[in-house]
């Protein structure tokens, strides 16, 4: 049994090679805000309130392009709909915990820590404190942001543009999956994923990055039934 | 007027962080849904990874030659037999600048 401590260190050691990528694009997030004309404050209270990467720059980009508050408020609900399905994955783990201790682990929910915490979960379904790891790989995650997202804000984009940063983020997730590749099912999986959300680029708010998963998903459940 | 826009979207993307994990009780899932949720990552991860290579900030298709397709190539070859997260990305961003700054330039 590992104690509370060395689970959530474990989390944070899972989940801080990718803040290779995570701070670059954090800094890149607090600068285009204020390049974008928005208050430092405005911009910085989004990494707290929303705490959402990517769909902070969309929210502001849409705003400074003269979309409406609830387009971009609707597009900020459907870019971040993806964590229903991590919520779905993980509550298998977290079952055991009071009503109250989910309610705050919720808020520290990542794409990058949950893969992480999902993939020691999976290998250590025995542990009691599990969720301690996923603590770890959140507070880590949260704590990295808001220096990132703030040292943009006050510094500018010091981050040379032409090194192109931005790409770091596909790399961040590619090595998250590249594992498994090694399995057929999960092959077709992601390239359905992949194309679908090709496809579905300019569907409107943003919902590629929900349909995508849906179609994929359909997918899978269709391997499923072929495998029996 | 912005801010309340901005508590509007928190609420709402923390309620897609809390939904399923304190609303949604493990039991009200089938098997058959549990065993469909184990390709989550695989499915929701290259949503985020095809966009970020092949269609650029002008949300249009680059060409077959971009340094990018190059990039995620040389990533998925390291990441692949590493299996090491930061060999991954730097493999990818030195190739990518290997390009860019070198081939191209």
């Amino acid at each position: 049994m590992l104690s509370k401590k060395q689970l959530f260190t474990r989390g944070m050691l899972d989940i801080s090679p990718h803040m290779l990528s995570v701070i670059p694009f954090g800094i890149i997030c607090g600068a285009i805000g204020v390049e974008l004309g928005f208050h430092p404050y405005l911009v910085y209270a989004m990494s707290f309130i929303i705490f959402g990467g990517a769909s902070q720059i969309v929210f502001l980009q849409l705003l400074a392009g003269g979309a409406s508050s609830l387009v971009a408020v609707a597009s900020v609900g459907i870019i971040n709909s993806r964590h229903l399905l991590y919520g779905a994955v993980l509550s298998e783990y977290l079952e055991k915990l009071s009503f109250i201790k989910k309610l705050l682990i919720s808020y520290v929910v990542v794409d990058q820590g949950f893969a992480e915490s999902n993939k020691f979960f999976k290998k250590n379904r025995n542990e009691e404190f599990l969720h301690y790891h996923l603590i770890g790989t959140g507070c880590t995650m949260w704590v990295c942001w808001q220096i990132a997202t703030l040292s943009g804000i006050v510094l500018g984009s010091f981050v040379p543009e032409e090194l192109g940063l931005k790409f770091a983020i596909p790399l961040t997730f590619i090595a998250i999956v590249v594992q498994d590749l090694k399995k057929l099912d999960h092959v077709i999986v992601m390239i359905t994923c992949g194309l679908s959300s090709l496809l579905f680029f300019d569907a409107p708010f943003k919902s590629y990055i929900i349909i995508s998963p849906v179609i994929a998903l359909f997918v899978a459940a269709l391997l499923l039934r072929l495998k029996k | 007027m912005t801010l309340a826009s901005i508590i509007f979207a928190g609420i709402l993307t923390y309620f897609t962080r809390m939904t399923m994990i304190a609303l949604i009780s493990r039991d009200m899932l089938g098997d058959k849904i549990k065993a469909v949720l184990e390709y989550v990552p695989s499915a929701v991860f290259p949503a985020i990874i095809f966009p970020g290579i092949f269609i650029n900030d002008f949300g249009t298709f680059i060409e077959m030659n971009d340094p990018k397709i190059f990039g995620a190539l040389v990533a998925v070859i390291v990441g692949y037999f590493s299996k090491n997260i930061i060999a991954t990305i730097s493999a990818g961003l030195v190739s990518y600048w290997f390009l860019i700054f070198i081939v191209f330039n």
